[in-house]
């Protein structure tokens, strides 16, 4: 049964809004999604009835919202199908949970002499954090490459992964599209005694994610590209690791005893929570996963890959080799985040002239500037879809380009 | 197309199309400054000769929008050949019609041309796109001890 988004499209308030008397053409939920009357209703249901400090207090009223928070964590934890609850951590964002990753296990076990495996098309935010520690410790980073169509070229992964203590990769790139072999890259770690850490941010939001299917030793992903709110971010690991890492952030909640010669650890997930959580998020977050649940990941993804088809046939057929579109062209391998080369004119002026119809995406090198260089680009448009996009955004978003060609066609 | 006539006048899009004083000079006797836009990834080189008092010749290489370029060619117009003292007061000129805060007194600059670029104001985020050059710019000057 296929999803239908003109119905979704109803559940967020904020996609009836109107600009200068036009719909919002939303094409930019790669960077951030739109949120459900479900998920603005939970939270603030939560704050009206249930909200208290967590983990604290012993009143029924902080019972109550405790019941919430951890209520939440559940459903994260059955969403990634993680085997204990407690494995599932919320951090501020994504890029925290992959710094507490770099920060914690890293700086644990990586030293002068060992090799970090990454690839060119991640995010800054799983290059700069192992950068940052590169500089103290003086280990290696090591880079799969990629072929000219945009995915990896897993040709040399055996020789690059030789002497690898971790192998840290994207599920799905946030420029190109590209959804990576995850089990095929987990298995090649693993079979090399590293360790498979998956950014799962432009994944999770579009697929039903299983961390043992995938293989990950560690998964990080953000609430507010799945429907949720700013804010609240998560990580997955191994109970095995978690418990073994030192904390990252020292402060209340993460410990057990304090002394004035020092401190003991709490047990998972308080461990790794220091200081008052971001408890109202994660309990917009846990009605995300839930509202994702209600549509069903399979009928998401199957929903993208038709979208995706849509917008690649359209922009190919009218605007030919006037626009290169970055990524592969097969929408098994790719999910619906498509950025592209329009005529040359610079992105910024692509999506100013986009604008003028309310087609809302992102110029600029989208928090990837490696990937950006191996393009030979400064910057390119991206134009990407969700649950509550259809053929007429995709069509919007062709017509608003022909409006860039009047200005910029010469 | 309406609503972007302020933003894309046709002077920009001429400087845009023929960008004027592109290129690179040798450095020394040159100085160069890099300058970036975080934002959009944009990069540009602005290289300055002064010799004595005198802008005797800039340049600009790099690349960016149509309101990063635009605006840095007829910047390079503006002060080519005009004092260090000229160049500091339409810089600062410039600076104001952008709507930043720059110390001291504002002063009576005919930017010519550059006043094109006036309805970038009414796209707050394009603002950084038209003083790319000219903070570069400020960059070279101080590097040239100018």
């Amino acid at each position: 049964m296929g999803l239908s988004a003109a119905t979704i499209k109803e559940d967020f308030p904020i996609l009836s809004r109107t600009i200068d008397g036009r719909p919002l053409v939303y094409l930019d939920s790669a960077n951030s999604t739109h949120k459900p009357r479900q998920v603005i209703d939970a939270m603030a249901n939560f704050m009206r009835n249930s909200y208290a400090p967590v983990n604290r207090s012993s009143y029924r009223l902080a019972a109550e919202s405790n019941d919430f928070y951890e209520g939440a964590r559940s459903r994260v934890q059955a969403f990634i199908n993680a085997r204990k609850a407690h494995e599932v951590i919320f951090t501020k964002n994504a890029t925290e949970a992959l710094n507490l990753i770099v920060q914690s296990w890293g700086r644990a076990n990586l030293s002068a002499g060992d090799v970090v495996l990454l690839t060119h098309m991640e995010h800054h935010a799983n290059i700069v954090p192992w950068q940052m520690l590169q500089a103290e410790k003086g280990f290696t980073i090591r880079w799969v490459p990629l072929t000219d169509d945009g995915q990896l070229d897993l040709t040399d992964l055996d020789r690059l992964l030789d002497g690898a203590k971790v192998f840290s990769f994207t599920a799905m790139s946030n420029v190109l599209g590209t959804i990576t072999p995850v089990r095929r890259l987990t298995d090649a770690a693993h079979a090399a005694g590293a360790l498979a850490i998956v950014d799962g941010c432009q994944y999770v939001p579009h697929h039903a994610t299983d961390v043992h299917a995938l293989g990950a030793d560690f998964l990080a992903f953000s609430s507010h590209k799945l429907c949720g709110p700013t804010g609240v971010g998560v990580l997955w690991g191994h109970e095995s690791l978690l418990d073994a890492m030192p904390p990252f952030l020292g402060g209340g909640n993460m410990i057990s005893d304090v002394r004035l010669d020092g401190f003991d650890t709490a047990e998972l997930p308080s461990k790794f929570e220091a200081g008052t959580p971001p408890i109202i998020e994660v309990v917009g977050l846990g009605a995300a996963v839930d509202y994702l649940d209600s549509i069903g990941m399979a009928a998401i993804r199957q929903h993208e890959m038709d979208l995706t088809g849509y917008a690649l046939r359209t922009l190919k057929e009218r605007f030919g080799d006037d626009i290169r579109i970055y990524g592969p062209d097969n929408v098994e391998v790719r999910g619906a985040t498509l950025s592209f080369d329009f005529r040359g004119i610079h992105p910024h002026d692509v999506s100013q002239v986009l604008d003028q119809t309310n087609v809302c995406v992102r110029a600029g090198h989208h928090c990837a500037k490696p990937l950006m260089r191996i393009l030979g680009t400064p910057a390119t448009t991206r134009a990407s879809f969700y649950i509550y996009n259809d053929e007429h955004d995709a069509d919007a978003l062709a017509d608003a380009l022909d409006s860039a060609t009047d200005i910029f066609g010469f | 197309m309406p609503g972007l006539e302020d933003l894309y006048r046709e002077i920009i899009l001429d400087h845009y199309r023929t960008p004027r004083n592109r290129g690179a000079l040798d450095t020394p006797p040159a100085v160069v400054a890099q300058g970036h836009n975080p934002l959009c990834g944009d990069e540009i080189q602005v290289y300055l000769l002064v010799d004595g008092d005198v802008v005797q010749d800039v340049k600009v290489g790099g690349q960016g929008c149509s309101i990063s370029q635009s605006s840095a060619s007829m910047m390079t117009q503006a002060i080519k050949g005009k004092s260090v003292a000229e160049a500091h007061r339409i810089l600062d000129a410039f600076r104001r019609m952008m709507g930043l805060e720059v110390d001291g007194d504002p002063e009576d600059v005919n930017l010519g041309d550059l006043e094109a670029l006036q309805g970038v104001v009414k796209f707050p985020v394009r603002i950084k796109c038209a003083t790319l050059a000219w903070t570069t710019l400020a960059q070279a000057m101080d590097d040239a001890g100018a």
